[in-house]
Formats: structure tokens, sequence, C-alpha cells
């Protein structure tokens, strides 16, 4: 980030004016309902103040917020949607994706790029949950996995943000086998000691939940984000009871040693880059960034 | 005929019926109603041929659910000898979702795997209706770790509406299960061969159905979520699944045509539950084939060409890295 938009927090935020979303002073916080000052929020990479409620990010300011700068460069930006099947339920697959385009400012529901964390040449992937729920398809996999063939190339590591609601139905099986397309891959860059960074927010779930995301050397939750493999309707239909306060959250999962640990926004990007560092045995890194608090 | 049958078989049990009918009648008698019983088994051939010839999606996903259908547990009877069940996934379970162990196909030592559904309400419950927990999955991986190391081809059965929805499932880390599976069955390095036999289930099929030859019976289905989540999903209305099920293209010409299976197995007239014998001496045929084509290849190159299959599954056209 440079001088000026670290004084000017709001002119970062160049997704918020892509998305039209309008440029109020104030904001409320979608959990305690709060009033905030928008500039505050922005500088606390909107995790409320007060009650510590973590608002969703676009994947393209997760990129912006995560890495040194924003001169990172994308990987498979070009790969096309397909509609394999000529889907169509109460919308066509085509009109959807018309949509999921405008709704995103996105080609995919999945970014990646090569790019600086600490001065560290990273690959990461973010997934955009305004894309048709973050959805799993062939570009998502494909992508994926051309992220995991830079990572290989170059011996990176790869960082993935994760929140999906998991394979995309309107590509049939094709998106089901992305989940073994993927997963194969990242048996490859075990393969060649190279870290898998998983960080799960919210929510991630389904077939992106049974494969990349629960694949990771290290995974790390954003606080209490919705992570699991079915769906808490889908589970509560089968089971026939109330679920436990909290299941499914990141709290549970990490009681249930599914996850390392469970990490404010506020501190991943430090905190990832120290876990990196340490695993490709580099030194401590220190922050590039003028710290945020 | 069986006492089981859905909807569209309907026509075809009542004719089955009238035979079994007019035979017995004979037997008793003694009277020869031979040509009698002759037209009809003509006209009930004939019926079962124009019927199975115009199958929809939601018909043949009748079908690959029949009661009568034949499970992992008749292919391992039917197919093979010698067959040791291997039980446990030596951490905390004995779940049977997943059946599993080691026989003979030919003399050839294998290893089976695969989802059991189980006939008849104490079988459904012990086999959880076919839906896998993560304790079954990590069994899997068990099995085929044990597989690889005393270097059996797996064969790998999958039948199953997917993994269980349930409370301990989610503690339990079903996801990570699923995964692993996906991940660990990329590299395994011995030769697998995968037979969608009824329901491919999604993750719940797919975390043992990653293999060297993928093939479907031929009424068999698989699909990335059930077509009545699909339409619970999409239509908001979970009894519109014949639309879902034929959206989604979950029948196994379609699957080969998107090139994400090898092969698709012939079933008798009228499905495999019609005629349980041919339908062994058919799989029998086509497991021998692909057996020896998988056998073929040294083990690096069979792990090349597996991962290469899998990175071509919706594979896109690029102009950049
Ligand atoms: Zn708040």
């Amino acid at each position: 980030m440079s001088w000026l938009t670290r004084l000017l927090p709001s002119v970062s935020s160049q997704s918020e004016q892509r998305k039209g979303v309008p440029e109020g002073v104030w904001s409320k916080c979608d959990a305690c309902s709060v009033t905030l000052y928008r500039a505050e929020l922005a500088r606390q990479l909107h995790v409320c103040p007060k009650c510590g409620h973590h608002h969703k990010l676009s994947a393209r300011q997760r990129l912006e917020y995560f890495l040194d700068d924003v001169n990172y460069t994308e990987i498979a930006s070009t790969l096309q949607t397909v509609d394999w099947l000529k889907f169509k339920d109460s919308r066509r697959y085509k009109d959807r994706l018309t949509a999921a385009k405008q709704a995103s400012s996105e080609n995919e529901a999945l970014i990646a790029v090569k790019g600086r964390l600490c001065r560290l040449p990273i690959v990461v992937v973010a997934f955009e949950f305004n894309f048709i729920a973050g959805s799993m398809g062939a570009v998502v996999g494909e992508r994926f996995v051309h992220a995991v063939n830079v990572c290989l190339k170059e011996k990176l590591p790869l960082i993935c943000f994760s929140t999906s609601g998991g394979a995309r139905m309107q590509e049939g099986l094709v998106s089901l086998m992305q989940m073994a397309k993927v997963s194969a891959a990242l048996a490859k860059l075990t393969d060649h000691h190279l870290p898998f960074i998983s960080v799960l927010l919210n929510p991630t779930t389904g077939g992106v939940s049974a494969s990349l995301a629960m694949l990771g050397d290290v995974i790390i939750a954003e606080p209490n984000a919705l992570i699991g493999f079915a769906g808490p309707r889908v589970i509560q239909q089968t089971v026939g009871e109330v679920l436990p306060e909290g299941f499914q959250r990141s709290e549970f999962l990490l009681k249930h040693g599914a996850i390392d640990m469970i990490v404010d926004r506020r501190h991943l990007r430090m905190r990832i880059a120290s876990i990196v560092a340490k695993l490709i045995r580099q030194p401590e890194p220190t922050d590039t960034k003028t710290a945020i608090n | 005929m069986s006492k089981n049958f859905v909807d569209f078989e309907r026509p075809i049990f009542e004719l089955e019926a009238k035979i079994d009918a007019l035979q017995n009648v004979s037997h008793e008698n003694d009277v020869n109603l031979n040509e009698d019983i002759t037209r009809l088994k003509e006209k009930s051939r004939q019926l079962t041929a124009s019927l199975f010839s115009s199958l929809t999606p939601h018909q043949v996903l009748k079908i690959a659910r029949h009661p009568d259908r034949p499970y992992t547990h008749d292919y391992i009877q039917g197919l093979f000898t010698d067959f040791d069940e291997l039980q446990g996934d030596r951490f905390t379970s004995s779940g049977s979702a997943i059946i599993g162990g080691i026989a003979r196909f030919d003399k050839q030592p294998i290893l089976v795997i695969g989802h059991q559904k189980g006939r008849g309400t104490k079988q459904k419950i012990h086999h959880n209706f076919g839906m896998p927990r993560p304790d079954e999955y990590r069994k899997a991986l068990r099995l085929f770790r044990l597989a690889e190391q005393f270097h059996l081809p797996v064969i790998s059965f999958i039948d199953t509406p997917g993994a269980y929805p349930g409370i301990k499932a989610e503690r339990h880390n079903q996801s990570q299960a699923i995964a692993n599976n996906l991940k660990v069955l990329s590299q395994l390095r011995v030769p697998i061969i995968c037979i969608v036999i009824g329901e491919g289930g999604s993750g719940g099929a797919l975390a043992i159905g990653v293999g060297d030859q993928v093939l479907m019976l031929q009424y068999s289905v698989y699909s990335v979520i059930s077509p009545e989540g699909c339409a619970a999903i999409l239509w908001k209305d979970a009894t519109r699944a014949s639309e879902a099920a034929q959206a989604m293209a979950i029948t196994a010409p379609h699957i080969k045509a998107l090139n994400l299976i090898d092969d698709i197995v012939p079933e008798p007239l009228g499905g495999a539950h019609r005629d349980v014998a041919q339908m062994m001496q058919n799989l029998k045929e086509v497991l021998r084939h692909k057996l020896a084509q998988v056998m073929h290849y040294e083990c690096d190159e069979l792990l090349n060409v597996r991962y290469q299959r899998l990175m071509s599954y919706g594979a896109l056209q690029s102009d950049v890295t």
C-alpha cells in the first residue's frame, strides 16, 4: 500500500467502487448492528471492532489485504466457463453466469495469482462467493491446477482462501470430478515438499470442503465460519433433531481436531507469513505494510 | 420375477405373473401349456425391450436404485472366489456401509471394496443404507494401503446415495476423510478399477472412485448431488427430481460422452436384477479385459496415466499459464 492509500483507506477499496456499493460514511455491523465509521471498518479489514464479526470480503479485496501490493500476476485468468450440459433449471446456466459476472466483477469463482507476502514470492488462490456461491466447476478446478503447476515450476508455497457452497450443480459430474482433480494436484505439491496453507472462510462446505480445503498442511479458519461437508439444513432433516449450539463453526472444528488454529483476519497476513517462512526454512518475516492497528 | 418392481415395470410384472401362473397350472394338472407360455414369454421380452429402449433418466435412476438390483456383496460372490472380509478402521469403528477384503479373480489375488446397501430392514440398518461415515472412508483407506503393501490390484464397487449427513459424521470430519482418500488414491501404487453398479452419489461415491479405469453399468447413475437434493436447491422442490435427473445428465451414456468414464458395461434385458447370472458374466468379461490392460503398465507409468486422466476431467483451453 502506498502512503497515500494508508492515509486515505477508502481509496484502497477499489472493488467496492467497482461493485457500486454506495459510498456512505457510516456502516452498520451485520452482527451487532453497531454504527461504524466506514473508513474505520475498512481499516479493520471489515472486522467489527465492537463484536469481532468478520464481514464477507470479495476475493479481490482479500488479495489486496493479504499481499504486499497489488502488483500480482494472474494465473489462467482467461479460462472460459463451459456449459457442458446446456443446463437449465428456473434459469439457464448461461444467464446465471452473466448475472454472476455482474454481481462479482469476476469471470469465475476463483482468482489465482502470483504475488508477494512479506517479500516472499507465493501463489494465492481465493474463492469469490458472489460468483454462484463460490461453487467449483471446471474453471475453478482448472485454475486451481494451473496455480499448483506454477508452484511446482517455481518452487513456491500455495495459499488458498476458501469460501464455497461446494461443487457446481450446473456442470453436473464434471464438477464432482474437479474434487479428484484438485486433490491429485495437491498430492504433487506434497511430493515436492511445497507447503499448502488452507484458510477456511465463512462458509466452506460440500465438495470444496471435501477436497482442497481439508488438504492443507496447515489449516486455518477465520472465527465463527461455517465449515462442513453437509449443510446444517440437510443434517437437521436427516437426524430430525436440533443441532447443537455452534455446530460446524470454526470453534467446533478446532475443538474436534479438524483445524490447526483460528486466526482473526487482522492477524492473518503476518501469521501466515510466519508459518510459511518456517516451513520453507526462511528467516522470520517482518511486515512490509504498516500495521493495521 | 420377484415381487419388487418399480412403477414402470408393472406391465412386465403382470405378464410375468401370468406366465408363473400358467406354469403352475401346467405343472399341477400335468397339461401342456408350452405354446401359451412361450408366446407370453416372447411378449414379455418384447415389452421389456420396448420399455427399456427409451428410458428417461429418472426411470434409469429407479432401476439403479431397484431393491432387487445386485449389490456389492452379490458381485463379490458372483465374480470372485476365496473372499476374506477385512473389517474395521483400526481406530474406533467397525462400520459396514463400505465392505471390503481380499479375494481371487481368475485365481489372481485382488483387493475388493464397495458400498453395501443391504437388503431387508436389519441389513439396511447394519450397512447404514450404503451411506458411509468418516470411519468407513478411513477403513477404505486402510484397505487401499493394504493393497499397495501387497501389490494387489483394487476393484471398487460404487453404490451409494451419498455420504451420511449426520452430527457425528461432521464431528469426525467427513470432509477430511473424503478429501484424503481422493489425494491418496491419485497416487496409490497399484492398479485400480472402479465400477459404478448402482448409484454413484456425489463425494460419497468418489471417495472410493478414483482409479485407472472407471466403468458404469448400463443402468447405473452417477451425479454430483442426488436429483432430489438438486431439485430442492435449484427448483426449491424436491419432488421435481425427474427434471433434475434430466438436467444433470446422470446416466452412463451422458457421462461417457463427457469423457468422465471409460466404458459402459451392458446389462441384461430389463436390467441387472432380471438376470443376475448374465450380469455377472458380462462384467466378468469386461473386468478380465480391463484388468489385463491396467496390469500391463509399469507402476510409475500407471500413475502418470492416472494423473493425466484426472487432469483431463473438464480440461479447458487456455492461452496463458
Ligand atoms: Zn459487530
